[in-house]
């Protein structure tokens, strides 16, 4: 610190010595800073994102020279029943991503602020808090690895649990019909604490008052819950159901891990999908054509979810 | 049974606290122990004595020593770059206040939105072409990139709101934008900048997708992706899986106690604005 001081204080007596410095030139010199971040960008993103679109109309195996084929890509995705499959896999890990967990998110987060918090101490609330957060904090590749082998059908332990008292243990992830519901309950485990997080400190700007008002009035929790609690973080209500939309629609890590998309394609999702098609069939302009489809699905969410946003501000 | 009663909804919040930490408990308990204990006791049961065997093999079997490293390198250099960068744009964006900003901004929000199937073949093409393939620097490029289209959105709106009585102090002690920049805005943003590169520590730390298609080799292989990829072997026994388990848990656990507090408040700092 005190030679960063001291060089700086050199500068300045040079600068008196000196001719006065020259003020480069206002419009130009900003757009210096962009320079290093527009070549990666343009490197990194821009140049792939075209590529992979116009992938998306060719048919390529990854060597040689891509053939153009216009839109049969798409039109074979249409007719694709595992494509069809895998979106609405999709919309059950949406309910398990972003519509359960905000509702939990919601009650928790309130529960522990408006009550836990004032009975107990605000130790005890935050403590709560971070248990609840912990799985959030996990790689979502080594949280699969933990499920994995704790839903092993034999010796697995949700199954010793099960067997010790008295139900038949099962194959969580192996069985057809119960693999998509077990994975959505284990992202349901994963999500839960970034709602709660988040509502319990938007919950922080909330005026005290409003509450006590309601409590005088003789509001019980739940009146105060929908009257003062939901209304009151409405932003974060929406935050935290747009990006949590956004993760499921992307979810991949999760599914490789338990599931590699199935069994028999049980779990599949687009992103998994997109990636089989890249890197296991090599059937390159087929896969940038699903991954396409899904980036305008997420474009098409985020643009309804902030004009939802916007009506519902203008509304309240 | 009354006390029970009358802390009816804590209790309630405790035995769910206690059910999303149980799969962490399960994987403690079973990563010490042998695996005659485990065969004998099943997974519910308490170990009798600490033996760290499955630890040890497994650490050794993935060298992990070096995967821990290499997610280190990988996490370290890009955090640090991707605020860079973010710092860059966001002093042009958020001071400079140069023109299109707003739609630069969007561009740089869709990239952050975007799938990475959009990107990734394209990326695995031209990775193979420049030799890059199978390389660190690869993944550390890329990722860079990707944090910093974040960390640019979320600084500019940050330093959209500093002083400008400052900016303009410092401009009549005869001191340029590159000197303004590091001597002024830099420092005195320094904690938010601190939240930033913690971030995007532990995002880059998680992250699976990118390391699982560029990082193929066992030496270059990020802890995610050495666990998800030999934790699945069927040759394993389940104290060694549960032990792997627990060394991917570990560090992630570290980093919540030590940036607990950072944590909670980066998230609420990145979802609203």
């Amino acid at each position: 610190m005190a030679t960063e001081i001291r060089k700086g204080e050199r500068a300045v007596a040079v600068s008196k010595d000196a001719p006065p410095p020259v003020r480069p030139s206002r419009t130009v010199s900003y757009w210096l800073y962009l320079v290093p971040s527009g070549v990666l960008f343009t490197v990194v993103i821009g140049a792939p994102f075209v590529a992979s679109v116009v992938l998306g109309f060719t048919r390529w195996q990854g060597i040689g020279a891509p053939t153009w084929i216009g839109l049969e890509n798409y039109q074979r995705l249409f007719q694709d029943e595992r494509f069809w499959q895998s979106f609405e896999h999709n919309l059950v890990l949406i309910l398990a991503m972003a519509v359960i967990p905000t509702f939990l998110g919601l009650v928790l987060a309130s529960v522990l602020f408006d009550f836990v918090g004032k009975r107990y101490g605000a130790r005890t609330a935050s403590g709560l808090r971070a248990a609840f957060y912990l799985p959030q904090v996990l790689p979502v590749a080594v949280a699969g690895v933990v499920w994995t082998w704790i839903l092993k059908p034999t010796g697995g332990a949700l199954n010793a649990v099960l067997e010790a008292i008295g139900l038949p243990g099962q194959d969580w992830l192996g069985d057809e019909s119960l693999a998509l519901p077990s994975v959505g309950g284990i992202l349901v485990w994963l999500q839960i604490g970034y709602p709660v997080v988040i509502f319990m400190s938007g919950l922080q700007r909330v005026d005290p008052s409003l509450y006590e008002a309601a409590e005088i009035d003789g509001a019980g929790w739940w009146r105060r819950f929908r009257h003062i609690t939901v209304p009151q973080i409405r932003p974060e209500i929406y935050v935290v159901l747009l990006t949590c939309t956004i993760a499921a629609l992307k979810v991949f890590g999760p599914i490789y891990v338990l599931t590699r998309g199935g069994p028999g394609g049980a779990t599949n999702v687009p992103s998994y999908f997109s990636y089989q098609n890249f890197f296991q069939k090599t059937q390159v302009g087929y896969g940038s054509a699903i991954a396409t489809v899904l980036t305008l699905v997420i474009v098409a969410v985020t643009f309804l979810f902030l004009r939802a946003q916007r009506r519902g501000e203008e509304t309240s | 049974m009354i006390a029970l009663r009358r802390h009816a909804v804590l209790t309630a919040l405790i035995v769910l606290a206690v059910v999303m930490l149980v799969p962490f408990a399960i994987v403690l308990i079973n990563a010490v122990k042998t695996p005659a204990e485990y065969s004998s006791g099943g997974p519910l049961a308490l170990p009798e004595s600490i033996h760290l065997d499955a630890l040890r093999t497994f650490w050794e079997r993935v060298d992990f020593g070096r995967k821990l490293w290499n997610s280190a390198l990988i996490a370290g250099t890009v955090a640090f770059l991707a605020v860079v960068l973010s710092v860059l744009n966001a002093y042009a964006f958020g001071i400079g206040r140069v023109k299109g900003s707003t739609w630069i901004l969007a561009v740089f929000l869709l990239a952050n939105t975007l799938p990475q199937e959009q990107l990734v073949y394209p990326l695995y093409y031209g990775a193979k072409w420049l030799g890059l393939y199978d390389t660190r620097l690869s993944v550390i490029i890329i990722m860079t990139v990707i944090q910093a289209a974040f960390g640019t959105y979320l600084l500019s709106a940050v330093f959209g709101t500093f002083p400008r009585s400052l900016l303009e102090a410092a401009e009549l002690d005869g001191a340029g934008r590159w000197r303004i920049l590091w001597r002024v805005v830099v420092p005195i943003s320094r904690p938010t900048l601190t939240v930033l590169m913690i971030f995007f520590f532990i995002w880059t730390w998680n992250e699976f997708f990118l390391p699982l298609v560029f990082l193929i080799s066992n030496d270059n292989q990020t802890v995610p992706v050495a666990l998800a990829t030999t934790a699945g072997d069927k040759y394993m026994d389940a104290t060694m899986q549960s032990a792997a388990s627990l060394l991917g848990v570990l560090p992630a656990i570290v980093f919540f106690l030590l940036f607990q507090r950072t944590l909670t408040r980066g998230i609420t700092v990145g979802a609203i604005k």
